[in-house]
């Protein structure tokens, strides 16, 4: 047993270090190949060929496209919690504020009247997320760890029964006729339209790599560095120069745009927000998925944030004795984190595994904490 | 015997080079006073530090050393009194700024951050100094590669300096004991301080690798760094300062050249523990 956990372990690793020899166009290859399997994952004479992946329960490119939110939201979360180490129990929030925002400016059914087509809110639906979560971060960033989680945690609800109880916001009536992206096929129809979820999967899936690219840049640079010096000592990262509430603020931000925008483009697809859509479930989820893939790695957060989504949504539609196993969804769920928790904790994919540390190992030293 | 050198005089002895060798202060501690609740921390403390001297703040424990070092980078505010630095009251002063203007800080049970490699850990020292916003380096805009660049050449060069370029790629925390103070200095060196303050850099040293440091404490100084060395160890103190403070109980209780406060009776006694009515 502990032979075979070796051996996978060592596997990884090889595959860990091949990947960071190999030369460039090796992986941009790879990189590009991955890129083009999820372009033509929602068509079926694709996934046909996928064996049990496809879910049976609902139409594959409905669930894709929700995964793809879930991707989103979880490389967001990561710049919050797993970057910068601020425990964000509410960053399901920003999705409501997106999604509100849009709803607010767009639907016939606003008390604004204003009647947007989807493509003019979006900007003012992240300058809002952003907005809020500076907002929500100016006075709860000089809280610490529980503290933060605790404030967050208010944060959320307090979205949640504002949409539930104000008039402003519909609550369970909610706003209907929410406009759809823009753009049309050459024979008139509408590229996103209410039959296919495909264009909307394609359309996250897109604005996700822009995201990724974004992040990454971010995370390798000085503004990434103040993040993580945060994260493994607030305090010594402040004597070296770092000013530690401006750099979580921006983490906040940050987290809070990419949340708006996931927000902002649910509304465009759904047509239709009101109040049940933004539980308190939703973000523990994520954070979960955050967690599950490997907080503080990239990889990590989008492989969480796919597989958490994926296997909700997998669930759906099978029957195991005659149960429906999507009833048993979350048990599922939280049988898997506790697992999690005992045998892999850093998560599947963990953080910051470098080159250098690899070709550095013939020389590793036992010595140290 | 000694005379008190607020406002950067300095001793009877060094006055009188102050012809030849006009001594610029770079740090006063001005009468600092600290009150924990009802204990006295810190009592009426002043010295002043000259730049390019290399000075040692001593006593035994619970005197206050570590404590007067955390007035200075900011961590706590005098209840009384003030420091200045190169004239500037820092007294209330945000850490981050204290560390810009020029004083850098490594702690005495060794503060890096862990999960990152030993050239990052010095690269956010580095970034004290530099400008790029989120939105350059998201963009990856010139200014962004510049400093990214100057950044990484300064931190390999203090790496090298202090000796463990070799371990530049490997996690902070998996660096030997030894490694790790060093990386600290490096870390702080980056900053650009023309005030490096040493917290106990000795402790847990063997007498090779402490003669090592002293080496490098020398070197720094040679690059123009004043160095404030708090430590406990008497022998570290006596072969490196030029000028030493001793503080009993939270209060000064002598200052000089290490060879002429080795021979103070106060501070014999002090550290003999020998009952005194001095202090």
């Amino acid at each position: 047993m502990t032979a075979l956990v070796a051996r996978i372990r060592a596997g990884r690793e090889a595959i860990g270090v091949r990947w960071r020899q190999a030369p460039r166009w090796t992986r941009w290859t790879v990189i590009a190949a991955i890129i083009a399997f999820f372009y033509a994952l929602p068509n079926k004479e694709f996934y046909q060929y996928l064996g049990p992946i496809p879910t049976t329960g609902s139409n594959f490119g409905q669930v894709l496209f929700t995964i793809s939110i879930y991707v989103l939201l979880a490389v967001g979360l990561n710049i919050v919690v797993g970057y910068a180490g601020l425990l964000d129990l509410g960053y399901f929030g920003f999705f409501a504020v997106g999604a509100y925002t849009v709803a607010v400016l767009t639907s016939p059914a606003s008390d604004l009247k204003t009647q947007w087509p989807w493509l003019m809110a979006l900007p003012v639906a992240l300058v809002v997320a952003m907005i809020s979560g500076v907002l929500l971060g100016m006075p709860t960033l000089r809280l610490r760890g529980d503290y933060l989680a605790i404030v967050t945690l208010g944060f959320a609800e307090m979205i949640r029964l504002a949409a539930t109880s104000s008039e402003f916001l519909k609550g369970q009536r909610g706003f209907n006729q929410i406009p759809h992206p823009p753009g049309r096929y050459a024979d008139g129809r509408p590229v996103f339209g209410v039959l296919d979820p495909r264009p909307y999967y394609w359309l996250v899936l897109t604005l996700i790599i822009l995201v990724l690219i974004a992040v990454r840049n971010l995370s390798n640079s000085r503004v990434g560095r103040a993040w993580v010096a945060i994260r493994e000592d607030e305090d010594a990262a402040q004597l070296m120069g770092v000013p530690t509430f401006k750099f979580k603020l921006w983490a906040f931000a940050a987290g809070a745009v990419i949340g708006g925008l996931a927000g902002a483009l649910f509304a465009g697809k759904q047509n239709f927000v009101n109040s049940q859509n933004f539980e308190l479930l939703n973000s523990i989820i994520i954070l979960a998925a955050v967690i599950f893939g490997g907080s503080g790695n990239l990889v990590g957060a989008i492989v969480g944030g796919g597989l958490v989504a994926y296997l909700i949504e997998r669930f759906r539609g099978v029957e195991l004795f005659g149960w429906e196993l999507y009833e048993f969804r979350f048990m599922f769920f939280g049988a898997v984190l506790i697992i999690m928790m005992i045998f892999r904790p850093q998560g599947l994919i963990p953080n910051r595994r470098r080159a250098a540390e690899f070709a550095d190992r013939r020389r590793e030293v036992t010595v140290g904490q | 015997m000694v005379s008190d050198t607020a406002r950067g005089v300095g001793h009877p002895q060094a006055a009188e080079a102050a012809a030849a060798d006009p001594r610029e202060p770079l740090l006063e501690v001005d009468h600092v006073t600290l009150r924990f609740g009802g204990v006295v921390a810190l009592d009426e403390v002043s010295f002043t530090i000259h730049k390019g001297e290399i000075l040692g703040l001593i006593g035994p424990n619970g005197a206050g050393k570590t404590t007067c070092f955390n007035a200075i980078t900011g961590i706590y505010r005098p209840t009384q009194g003030e420091i200045r630095f190169r004239g500037v009251r820092i007294t209330g002063k945000k850490r981050h700024h204290i560390t810009r203007m020029g004083i850098a800080r490594t702690f005495q049970n060794i503060r890096l951050f862990p999960e990152m490699t030993a050239l990052e850990n010095v690269q956010v020292g580095a970034d004290a100094h530099h400008k790029t916003s989120v939105l350059s380096a998201m963009l990856r805009l010139p200014r962004h590669w510049r400093e990214e660049r100057e950044g990484r050449e300064k931190a390999e060069r203090l790496l090298e300096f202090v000796g463990i370029r070799d371990r530049m790629h490997d996690m902070a925390r998996n660096l030997s004991y030894g490694e790790q103070r060093r990386l600290e200095i490096a870390r702080a060196l980056a900053t650009d301080p023309q005030l490096l303050c040493l917290d106990e850099p000795a402790a847990g040293f063997t007498p090779a690798e402490k003669e090592e440091l002293l080496q490098l404490i020398r070197r720094i100084r040679d690059l123009g760094v004043t160095v404030l060395l708090v430590e406990h160890d008497m022998k570290l103190v006596m072969g490196v300062t030029d000028r030493v403070v001793v503080l009993e109980f939270g209060k000064k209780i002598a200052e000089g050249p290490p060879a002429e406060v080795r021979q103070d009776p106060r501070v014999i006694a002090a550290y003999l523990g020998v009952p005194d009515d001095a202090a």
